[in-house]
């Protein structure tokens, strides 16, 4: 499965890691105090925005940012477009990366932690009712799927050893895996496109205390689309990146096909999400311009710029405008959830709510981390796709050989 | 290759089908009947003169410390709203030119059919004897989706706590359960507030509304609001001006939970687009391996 990735190889302990590092302590301070002294001295969340920021970042937008992983293995596996292979595996790594750390901040949130064990246990308290039960569940178990999709990046490392018995047991496992993978791969579809749904479903309970503008029982939908959206809109940015910062050659090519693959996406969405808001009688507070008017106004206008970037064949092949039409796209998928979460929940005119110093310090040191574990797989594990091949000359064709011909002689 | 899109395409519309088509059999469900024993309060603003006797009532017998959040080691005055050291409260609304006055009640509504226990993932909040709707500590994991879904805004979090837990009215069960009524009842001097069966705090509100037809906004509030609840209003002054939303006769979380049953009906559709998947992965895989084959053959 691996179609030529390698380790990236070179230092650790590089400058940016030092950085990264810094950020990601002061991060597990924060939650060390979090868990020593509750929520309510650490956090801006109140009895009315019970959720915050770690809902509505880390784990709403958060695992939509991670769906790469889903949205190629769609692309490869289901509609079997070989080609992109060499993205699949850091597309996964940024899936299990962001998934774990949407696990984490769940553990951080949650009030009663000592008891969130109970939650996959407790299999006769299930509530069948509880859309939340669902998406814990999934990302539970997605996490697990996502590593061991992963997990033959390890094993080949661990091919080439120098313990003997680490290498017999890779070798074995290498084995089982390439047997059993299909069923992993498929739940590995299967999970997201259920818990990404539910994850626009879990508002759908706020009723008439969601603005009119997001509460629509088209919410699943709009967030399955707009995960997928995402996942491709990160693996384009998690490749450019990743080119960059470690001088090779981008996957410009490749990179182009999911950008045409972007367009349609993105024009669903914004379609459903204005048909929608025209069926339910809505459009007047589109266009009422107070601050959630121009919210999701914004929303728009990044959807419909991100897709005008990358409507011709030559925009879509330019590296620049694929990472910033990509960027944009990341942006409206993120500002779409958290103006669904945050800003269009109305508890009641006496409540508010923006983020404490200690949330974002937090959000920011576990982004951090995931940064820092990134750089020190994919430098020594085989995650990275092979280089493309250097860009050929261009051959000069018979007809300007011949003018050329006709010239010098 | 081609059959095999094919294949992943129908069971990608199948599952968008499933989610999106939820919404339209909403109303097959009946409304919640409520259960035989259950008993709730009736609360009446013409009556209530708003000594707070029952905030302090409720206070002692649900061992609740004074809520000095307001002014931190200062001088105890009253709770300004339901929160963690509050069960129970008595507000103001300041009429206007147009509408009078009113004291307002507010607790737990003990829903006949309520949203936090339909959230709630291992059932800690739950409709159990007399319809009450209690909270079980071992079952919460403190995830706080039950503040989300609460129409009225009710379960309330020990934000000020390290192992913190979800704070709200469950009507005195444990009075009940010794043979007395809830201490807000029992406290108010003006029966304000009474206690009973729904059935006869129903019929009562009916008979006060029939009797003193120009007292009252002619409604129950309760009788059939989110479902039905078991704590009853009665009203001189419009019930949203005592911040009681204005809701539908189904509950609140009546689409989603239309919507997740049909989705999961017998696991029957997430198994369903499993073996879709496994399906196509393998016609997937066989092809892969046959072009392999034919390519390293010549």
């Amino acid at each position: 499965m691996s179609v030529g990735a390698v380790p990236v190889g070179g230092r650790i302990l590089t400058k940016p890691f030092k950085a990264l590092a810094a950020v990601a302590a002061v991060g597990f301070a924060v939650i060390a105090l979090r868990f020593a002294v509750g929520l309510g001295a650490t956090t801006a969340m109140n009895d009315g925005y019970a959720w915050g920021l770690w809902i509505a970042y880390d784990v709403v937008t958060g695992t939509a940012f991670a769906c790469g992983g889903y949205a190629l293995a769609l692309l490869v596996y289901i509609m079997n477009r070989g080609r992109y292979h060499p993205l699949v595996r850091s597309a996964i790594l940024t899936s299990a990366m962001g998934y774990s750390i949407a696990g984490f901040s769940v553990m951080l949130d949650i009030g009663r932690w000592w008891g969130a064990w109970k939650v996959p246990f407790f299999v006769w308290r299930w509530n069948p009712n509880s859309v939340l039960l669902e998406v814990a569940l999934c990302i539970m178990a997605y996490v697990v799927v996502v590593w061991i999709e992963l997990s033959p990046a390890f094993f080949e490392r661990g091919r080439t050893a120098a313990l003997p018995w680490v290498r017999r047991l890779s070798e074995r496992a290498l084995v089982i895996l390439d047997r059993g993978l299909i069923w992993i791969v498929a739940l590995g579809f299967l999970l997201p496109t259920m818990h990404q749904s539910s994850l626009g479903s879990l508002m759908l309970i706020a009723g008439p205390r969601l603005h009119p503008l997001w509460q629509t029982p088209f919410l699943p939908l709009l967030f399955l689309i707009s995960c997928l959206g995402m996942g491709f809109g990160a693996v384009i940015v998690e490749s450019s990146m990743a080119s960059r910062f470690f001088g090779r050659r981008p996957h410009t090519q490749m990179l182009a096909g999911l950008a045409a693959i972007v367009v349609p996406i993105l024009l669903a969405f914004a379609a459903i999400r204005f048909g929608d808001l025209m069926a339910r009688g809505a459009l007047p507070l589109l266009f009422a311009f107070d601050l959630r008017s121009v919210l999701a106004l914004l929303e728009f206008g990044l959807v419909v710029v991100a897709g005008a970037m990358l409507v011709t064949r030559t925009a879509r092949h330019r590296a620049g405008t694929q990472f910033r039409a990509a960027m944009l796209l990341l942006a409206a998928g993120a500002l779409y959830r958290f103006d669904t979460y945050l800003v269009a929940f109305q508890p009641g005119p006496q409540w508010s709510y923006f983020p404490s110093l200690g949330e974002i310090v937090v959000t920011v040191g576990l982004v951090a981390f995931e940064v820092l574990v990134y750089l020190v797989l994919v430098k020594q594990f085989p995650i990275l796709g092979a280089q493309p091949a250097p860009p050929q000359r261009p051959r000069p064709s018979g007809i300007a050989r011949v003018e050329r011909a006709g010239v010098t002689g | 290759m081609g059959i095999s899109r094919r294949t992943a395409l129908k069971g990608l519309a199948v599952a968008g089908s499933v989610a999106v088509g939820g919404r339209a059999r909403a109303a097959e469900r009946t409304l919640p009947a409520a259960p035989p024993d259950a008993v709730g309060l009736l609360y009446d603003t013409t009556r209530c003169i708003g000594c707070k006797a029952c905030v302090v009532a409720c206070s002692e017998a649900n061992n609740l410390e004074p809520d000095d959040a307001y002014w931190p080691g200062g001088l105890y005055q009253a709770p300004l709203d339901l929160n963690e050291r509050t069960k129970n409260v008595i507000k103001l609304f300041k009429g206007d030119d147009e509408t009078p006055s009113s004291f307002m009640k507010a607790q737990c509504m003990h829903c006949l059919d309520p949203a936090c226990a339909a959230a709630c993932m291992l059932g800690a909040f739950k409709k159990r004897e007399f319809g009450i709707v209690t909270w079980q500590a071992d079952l919460c994991i403190g995830c706080r989706y039950c503040q989300i879904a609460c129409p009225y805004g009710i379960p309330k979090f020990e934000w000020s706590k390290a192992l913190p837990k979800m704070v709200k009215c469950e009507l005195c069960s444990h009075r009940i359960a010794q043979g007395r009524i809830p201490a807000c009842a029992e406290a108010c001097p003006r029966e304000a507030v009474i206690y009973g069966t729904r059935v006869a705090l129903l019929a009562e509100a009916k008979r006060r509304l029939a009797a003193y037809p120009d007292r009252y906004v002619p409604k129950v509030y309760g009788e059939s609001e989110g479902g039905g609840t078991q704590c009853l209003y009665l009203s001189h002054v419009p019930f949203e001006k005592l911040g009681l939303p204005t809701l539908s006769d189904s509950p609140t979380h009546d689409p989603v939970r239309t919507l997740q049953h049909r989705i999961n009906k017998g696991f029957f559709a997430p198994v369903a687009l499993y073996g879709a998947l496994a399906v196509v992965l393998f016609r997937n895989r066989k092809a892969g391996a046959a072009e392999r084959a034919s390519e390293e053959a010549p």
